[in-house]
């Protein structure tokens, strides 16, 4: 079980209120990922659910009973730090096994779920050395190892990716997920990387300034954001966000258009290709349109222009509108 | 990293500042070795010549040699264990959020910036005194007798006066090792279930082992020599309960004037710390490597 309730959860420092408040309902098995910009709130919220934060008011409970004033430790939540925080002077072994030792669980018992974490994170040769002698991904998985030994009712992570280069990232999401195939377990993963969370979430909740904007699905999110915030945070490259006359023709205050939904060649835009990048499989161009302003488009992979190139623009796919207060419109 | 010619470029820069600290440690070293095996006597300049282990020979017969080893490795012991366990639970006290965090940091380092003579005077004088001291007014009060400090428990008054000079710098050691513990080993231990005990027994106490190890070989090299604190206050006394290795080496060149038996004392002291410094570095030293 690891379901999670937070109920008008605030948490201020001193005078600043860094979440206002927050309702938010995590079903069992679910994966549920924070995302926001730096800043927004997202690791403070894991760390009041981990307990290692006090909330200043509201209740966070978990499998229905209230466990807002409870120590983290009888929380039954697991976390893998950004950092791993794993113990430096103690084998693979010792430090996988650390929190049976401190649950004062039989040693015979402990080495059998120990060697089982070992062989699904592929650790079982490493298990008698330091965390020192080992890579940074075979670190993430120790700490991974170290969460899953518990059988936690959820597990918390906290952009337990981006110590990682760009290959070990994206191999580490797919275990990940693979994980949370496996096990069923409720996840909650925080990271600022929007790829992150479109590919491995079930639901993700964006966050700004420590408000949540959206919760959703990843295609609800891509396809019908709620306001200009998601709309523009949601999608690579970003969506073009195009306000006065040209958004006056849809009755609205500020018209949203994916690069997608851009064709190139013949339409009522021109403009000047600033940047180009082609990546084989798309290319990437940012075009400067007078009275627009810059537009993103995502072109197919054989689209041949090029810095300083004068090209016609087309918006042909759904055209998002948002009103003056930058909430969607229908 | 380096080629043969930078390598031997090297050797050639480092060697003037390595022929002058070896002169600087050979010299008084051999001359102590010559002096140790002459017949040197300040009172009677005109007998010298050659005397072979004789000196030697004195200082192992002397029974005060062996009190005087004794007390040596008492003192260095007594004081190890008191700066090294207080230096813990001070340097963890420390390192919570306070109030004046800053002030109190600079009251708890203050004593190392007595110097011995004048702490083992305030220490003499002012507490442990039978007549002035705080200790004996604080007896009073309660109707007891004074305990004469220095009289009867010279040793132990010795390594107390000594533990407060030390403290400061073990306190001050262990709590940068204790900063520089990530906070989150330490959260990830607290979801681990790891009570605030085992948190210190499994995360702060190994995370402190190098510090330890170097507030360890740093206050033996220091406290092997230790001479003022115990010249101010018991003078080596009563009779010779307090006297060190350092202190009868003392009392052989000025008290008895005699040279050569000095320097014997001399050379035993530096194989001793030779000894000491050996069996350290084998129990403890494995925990300088990074």
């Amino acid at each position: 079980m690891g379901q999670i309730t937070l109920k008008s959860v605030r948490k201020s420092f001193g005078e600043v209120d860094v979440i206002p408040s927050i309702d938010l309902a995590i079903d069992d098995g679910e994966f549920v990922v924070f995302v926001g910009p730096s800043g927004c709130g997202k690791s403070t919220l894991l760390r009041l659910i981990a307990g290692l934060e006090d909330t200043t008011s509201g209740t966070i409970e978990i499998d229905g009973k209230d466990a807002t004033a409870l120590p983290p430790a009888k929380r039954g939540l697991a976390m893998v730090f950004q950092s791993y925080a794993l113990y430096p002077h103690m084998t693979v072994k010792k430090n996988i096994g650390f929190p049976l030792k401190m649950a004062g669980m039989d040693p015979a018992e402990a080495e059998k779920r120990i060697q089982r974490a070992a062989s699904v994170l592929n650790l079982t040769n490493y298990l008698e050395r330091k965390p020192g002698q080992l890579s940074g991904g075979q670190r993430q998985r120790v700490a991974i190892g170290r969460a899953i030994v518990r059988e936690p009712a959820a597990f918390l992570f906290d952009e337990p990716l981006s110590n990682l280069d760009a290959a070990l990232r994206v191999g580490m999401r797919q275990e990940i997920s693979e994980l949370h195939q496996s096990l069923k377990t409720t996840m909650i993963y925080v990271t600022h990387d929007q790829v992150e969370a479109m590919t491995m979430a079930d639901k993700i909740v964006v966050l700004n300034a420590g408000r949540i904007e959206q919760v959703g699905s990843p295609l609800t999110l891509y396809h019908t954001p709620k306001n200009i915030f998601v709309a523009g945070f949601i999608g690579s490259p970003r969506m073009n966000l195009i306000e006065g006359p040209e958004a006056a023709k849809h009755n609205a205050h500020t018209i949203g258009i994916r690069p997608e939904h851009i064709t190139v060649g013949d339409g009522p835009w021109e403009g000047v290709v600033g940047l180009s990048e082609h990546l084989g499989s798309d290319s990437f161009i940012k075009v400067d349109v007078p009275g627009l302003g810059i537009i993103n488009v995502r072109g197919a992979g054989e689209l041949n222009v090029h810095h300083g190139d004068r090209i016609k623009l087309a918006p042909a796919g759904k055209i998002h509108r948002f009103d003056a207060n930058g909430m969607a419109m229908a | 990293m380096s080629t043969q010619s930078t390598r031997l470029a090297a050797r050639f820069m480092v060697a003037p500042s390595v022929i002058v600290l070896f002169i600087w440690m050979i010299v008084p070293l051999a001359m102590t070795a010559y002096f140790s095996f002459r017949l040197y006597r300040l009172l009677s300049p005109d007998r010298s010549g050659w005397v072979g282990f004789n000196n030697y020979v004195w200082f192992f017969n002397s029974p005060d040699f062996w009190l005087a080893l004794t007390n040596t490795l008492l003192l260095v012991g007594g004081v190890l264990i008191i700066t090294v366990i207080l230096g813990v639970l001070i340097a963890l006290l420390l390192d919570q959020p306070v109030k004046g965090q800053g002030v109190l940091r600079i009251l708890v380092i203050a004593p190392f910036f007595v110097m011995p003579p004048v702490a083992a005077s305030i220490w003499e004088n002012l507490f442990m005194h039978p007549q002035n001291g705080l200790f004996a007014a604080i007896a009073r009060g309660f109707g007891a007798q004074p305990i004469l400090f220095l009289e009867s428990y010279p040793m132990p008054s010795v390594i107390a006066i000594v533990a407060w000079e030390w403290l400061p710098f073990a306190t001050l050691i262990l709590l940068t090792a204790m900063q520089s513990l990530s906070s989150e080993q330490l959260e990830a231990a607290e979801m681990d279930g790891a009570s605030a005990l085992s948190r210190f027994r499994y995360i702060i106490l190994p995370h402190l082992t190098r510090a330890i190890t170097v507030v360890i070989l740093i206050q033996t090299i220091f406290l092997l020599g230790i001479f003022g604190e115990i010249y101010t206050t018991t003078q080596g006394g009563p009779g010779s309960a307090s006297t060190t290795l350092p202190y009868m080496i003392f009392k052989q060149a000025i008290v008895a004037k005699d040279i050569g038996r000095a320097a014997a004392g001399g050379i035993i002291a530096v194989i001793l710390a030779n000894i000491v410094a050996y069996f350290l570095m084998r129990s403890i030293g494995k925990h300088l490597d990074a």
